[in-house]
């Protein structure tokens, strides 16, 4: 807004003066009656009176104009024929309603006669335009005026360059400079000056925004006849290199982003396998029901969720414990009820657990129904780092990266710190010496059980906040997680971080150009593969820990 | 019970229980037909069509159960991808019915299946062709599993890969399987499969009479699968099998190439649950990407285990038993189904690990014991020592 008067518009002077004036005049006239007053004057006859109004508002600088200013513009403000109050139009179930300006009270419409556009040309829309733009490029707030500016971005013209000026003059923040200055370049590319428009091409060589991209491609196009339809040789030569700079970007940050995609995926795979890589890895125990206890973790976070209505957003922090517990006691219950008497016998095992998935399954189901639950994310969970144009981050893919190493650091401090972890470690390497040193294996295989069922009750609670909770979230991850394990090597927690992290990002590299149905079986049948070459996996362990 | 040396006695030698099977099997042969086709619809003894199908299902799941009971019960590979050889030779036979059908397709193309039609196929892909012909399509049957088989056999057990490792990898063989055939652009139909068959061999399907030979023909395939398993477990062969399973390095150490036993008992198994799918598809009337669900075949390996492992005719019985209370279940307590399946599989592990002929024979001995009184202890001991994984 301050940008607008020190544009020296001539208008714009002759008008505050005016209103100083008007000012002086009426010292006693409150600040908002100013504005309902410039507001009404939008109504006025003349098309003059309603650009001073225009002119007025903006100089007020009041944040309350622009709503009336972007309705005027898209033809959404009206009046009311007997009282000549100010409406909006807004479309309320396929049905055109009216509420008025000030106050937004509903204005009921008996015939459409009732309400009449507050007409506009094009000139006018071109002052409203200039005028929202400055109006929001002078707010106080940092996110309305980025917003701002990069709506410039995608729709600048020719009569902005002023206003985009003006605000760049003042603009201390680098993001909206960075688009302002876009905007601009978007504008002097046509300019006839040549210095500015080789100079706008750098520029634009700068942004990542795809408007840059559209707006210097047809400076090297040349139609069938070999004819440029720009003439100047420098201004191709400076086009074309300004596109290779942004392309070569674009596919840098577009690899960034797969490797990020990537990362994540396998965060989420990670963290499913993870507790299998103590179960299968650390006891030898195939459990088919792992699956489902990543379900339950997930239905658990349901239903902290519905147990505390007023605290989503802590309700994460409170499922995670929860979940823990949840499937953690659920596998001590299966260890001591079936497993215990399998220990020796894997395939036996195998499809004991496998049975105890489908129970579980059918649990939740005649529980909850077999339709999805919906678990809501909080606020701090949505939302992107918006990095550039080309590159954006989402919160929750890097909550669940940083949390799944936080799972993994937990698991080994577990393992290689703790009492509980020695114990694990010593039934793990010799049953029989550990009895004879007074270790309970019982009840220490009961515990590395429930653990191992615990992190995969906490990736449920992650899988939530990703996919749909149903009684089948268990089974989708089953077979990937048993992969994972297999292909980092058994009994190998850093092995499977490792074959987690490089099939997610794999997959997520093989997407693009095989589709993400071949992408995945790409990598079943590679996995299939592998293990030929190394049946006990890629960090399999050696010596006498490795015999059966 | 046999004054005179029958048949079936010569055939099935000291196999008093497959004797009994196979005698079972040909009054059924007799009489599901008889009461089918002959039987007035009004008399309590008529059995509909609808039944024969469903009988004719549980014999192409008892092919299949014998298949996966070669494999495990007397080499101890466990196979969680067998559903996936059983669906491709359904696949077989569905492609074979499809090209049958001919111009009388919703489309009515005289060369291309609806579906093809319905996703812009210019001309048949190469691999339908030849699949017109009914030797060719059954060649296929036993060809596409066995070769499949074989490659994945010949990778997976020269490379050592046992126990869990292998039943996990062939889980995800049968999930990619499935992944893959559920893709429209596989030319399998994708997700609705191969479906609205019209006839086999120019009988119409919807036909009683073709309905009842399909009935004889899956019998006669069982007791013809069931023949050339019991041949494989009593020969030489069968023997160094039951020695891999119960000591596999020992096996290896005085001389026997393991991988290639088990290679050559895969790719049996693999024809074995070919033949099985293309039977049950012209029964079923549909084949579709589901059949190659894991779950399907690890629902396999619960029929055998129910049954008995390592005896094929406890197979053949768990799979009809178990078949039979999924159809009752699933018909009166839809949702009480999956518990009593997981139930089965806990159960059947933790008390049951010779099945349910296993608890017949144990209890039958118990009564000859006691009859005869003496040494009962020792043979108690011996009973109970069952296959271990």
């Amino acid at each position: 807004m301050v940008g607008y008067f020190e544009a020296g518009y001539i208008k714009a002077r002759y008008l505050r003066d005016v209103l100083l004036f008007v000012c002086l005049v009426l010292p006693l006239a409150s600040h908002a009656d100013q504005f309902s007053d410039a507001v009404t004057t939008l109504n006025a006859d003349s098309f003059t009176e309603k650009e001073q109004a225009i002119y007025a508002l903006v100089a007020l600088g009041d944040e309350r104009s622009t709503p009336v200013l972007k309705a005027m513009l898209e033809g959404k403000l009206h009046y009311a024929r007997e009282s000549g109050e100010l409406l909006y139009e807004r479309e309320e179930n396929r049905e055109t309603v009216y509420e008025t300006v000030f106050g937004g009270e509903p204005f009921v419409v008996e015939s459409r006669r009732d309400a009449s556009k507050i007409r506009t040309n094009n000139n006018l829309r071109r002052q409203l335009r200039t005028a929202i733009a400055g109006l929001e490029l002078g707010s106080e707030a940092v996110e309305v005026r980025l917003k701002a500016a990069r709506n410039l971005v995608n729709n600048s013209s020719e009569d902005l360059t002023q206003t985009i000026r003006d605000a760049m003059a003042i603009e201390d923040d680098k993001k909206v400079q960075e688009y302002l200055s876009t905007a601009l370049a978007l504008v002097d590319i046509n300019s006839s000056d040549h210095e500015l428009r080789l100079s706008s091409i750098e520029r634009l060589g700068n942004s990542l925004e795809s408007e840059a991209l559209a707006a210097l491609m047809p400076l090297v196009r040349a139609d069938d006849d070999g004819n440029f339809a720009e003439e100047n040789q420098d201004i191709r030569d400076a086009a074309a290199l300004a596109i290779k700079k942004i392309e070569g970007k674009l596919a840098f940050y577009g690899t960034v982003e797969n490797v990020f995609f990537g990362l994540s995926l396998g965060s989420v795979l990670l963290l499913a396998a993870v507790g299998l890589a103590i179960t299968f890895g650390v006891m030898g125990v195939i459990n088919m029901a792992h699956g489902e206890m990543i379900m339950l973790g997930a239905y658990t976070t349901y239903v902290v969720q519905l147990l505390m209505p007023n605290l989503i957003e802590a309700s994460l922090i409170v499922a995670i414990p929860a979940a823990f517990l949840v499937a953690g006691a659920m596998g001590v219950l299966i260890e001591r009820l079936v497993i215990r008497h399998l220990y020796g016998r894997p395939l036996e095992t195998l499809l004991a657990t496998f049975g105890i998935s489908l129970i579980l399954q059918q649990a939740v189901r005649s529980i909850f129904t077999p339709l999805n639950r919906q678990v809501i994310t909080p606020d701090w969970m949505s939302g992107s780092f918006e990095i550039n144009g080309a590159l954006s981050l989402t919160f929750n893919r890097f909550y669940i990266i940083w949390f799944s190493l936080l799972v993994v650091i937990a698991l080994v401090w577990l393992t290689r710190q703790t009492f509980f972890g020695l114990q694990m470690r010593a039934v793990t390497q010799n049953r029989a010496m550990a009895n004879s040193m007074g270790i309970r294996s019982g009840w220490v295989d009961a515990m590395t059980f429930g653990l191992g069922s615990g992190i995969a009750g906490i990736a449920g609670v992650a899988l939530s906040q990703l996919t749909n909770v149903g009684p089948n979230l268990g089974q989708a991850y089953i077979i990937d997680s048993f992969m994972v394990v297999v292909f980092g090597g058994v009994g190998n927690l850093f092995g499977t971080v490792f074959a987690a992290m490089s099939l997610g990002v794999v997959n997520k590299f093989l997407e693009p150009f095989a589709g993400a149905v071949l992408g995945k079986i790409i990598v079943l049948v590679f996995i299939i593969l592998f293990i030929q070459w190394r049946p006990r996996g890629m960090f399999a362990l050696k010596g006498r820990a490795a015999e059966d | 019970m046999h004054t005179y040396s029958s048949p079936i006695r010569k055939l099935l030698k000291n196999d008093v229980a497959g004797q009994r099977l196979f005698w079972i099997l040909l009054a059924a042969a007799v009489v599901v037909p008889v009461c089918n086709l002959l039987v007035p619809r009004e008399s309590m003894f008529h059995i509909s069509g609808y039944m024969v199908a469903l009988l004719g299902k549980y014999l192409c799941f008892a092919l299949l159960a014998l298949a996966l009971d070669l494999i495990w019960g007397f080499c101890g590979i466990l196979s969680l991808g067998h559903g996936a050889f059983f669906a491709l030779g359904g696949y077989g036979m569905g492609m074979y019915l499809m090209r049958q059908i001919g111009e009388r397709g919703v489309y009515g193309h005289p060369e291309l299946p609806d579906f093809m039609v319905f996703l812009n196929y210019e001309k048949l892909p190469w691999f339908w062709y030849g699949f017109d012909s009914f030797p060719f399509a059954m060649l296929m049957v036993m060809l596409i599993p066995g070769v499949l088989a074989f490659a994945f056999g010949w990778l997976a057990f020269r490379s050592r890969v046992t126990g869990v490792y292998f039943s996990i990898i062939t889980q995800a063989l049968t999930y990619a399987l499935m992944l893959a055939f559920f893709r429209n652009d596989m030319g399998f139909g994708g997700n609705n499969g191969l479906t609205d068959f019209k006839d086999i061999l120019g009988f119409k399907l919807q036909s009683a009479g073709t309905r009842n030979a399909l009935f004889l023909a899956s019998i006669a395939f069982l007791m013809l699968g069931y023949w050339l398993c019991r041949k494989i477990t009593v020969s030489k062969l069968g023997r160094v099998l039951l020695a891999i399973r119960d000591a596999e390095s020992r096996t290896r150490f005085i001389g026997y190439r393991v991988e290639n036993f088990k290679l050559f008992v895969f790719v049996i198994s693999a024809v074995l649950a070919g033949i099985a799918g293309a039977l049950y598809v012209p029964q079923v009337g549909i084949i579709n990407p589901g059949e190659f669900s894991p779950i399907n075949s690890i629902e396999i390996v619960i029929w055998v285990a129910i049954g008995g492992r390592g005896t094929l005719y406890g197979a053949v019985v768990g799979a009809v038993l178990v078949n039979y209370a999924k159809t009752w279940f699933t018909g009166a307590f839809p949702e009480v189904w999956l518990f009593m399946l997981g139930a089965l599989f806990v159960i059947s592990t933790l008390y049951l690990p010779q099945g349910v002929v296993g608890v017949i024979a144990h209890w039958k001995r118990n009564r000859a014991d006691k009859a005869a009184r003496s040494g009962s202890a020792a043979r108690q001991e011996l009973s109970t020592e069952g296959p271990q994984s």
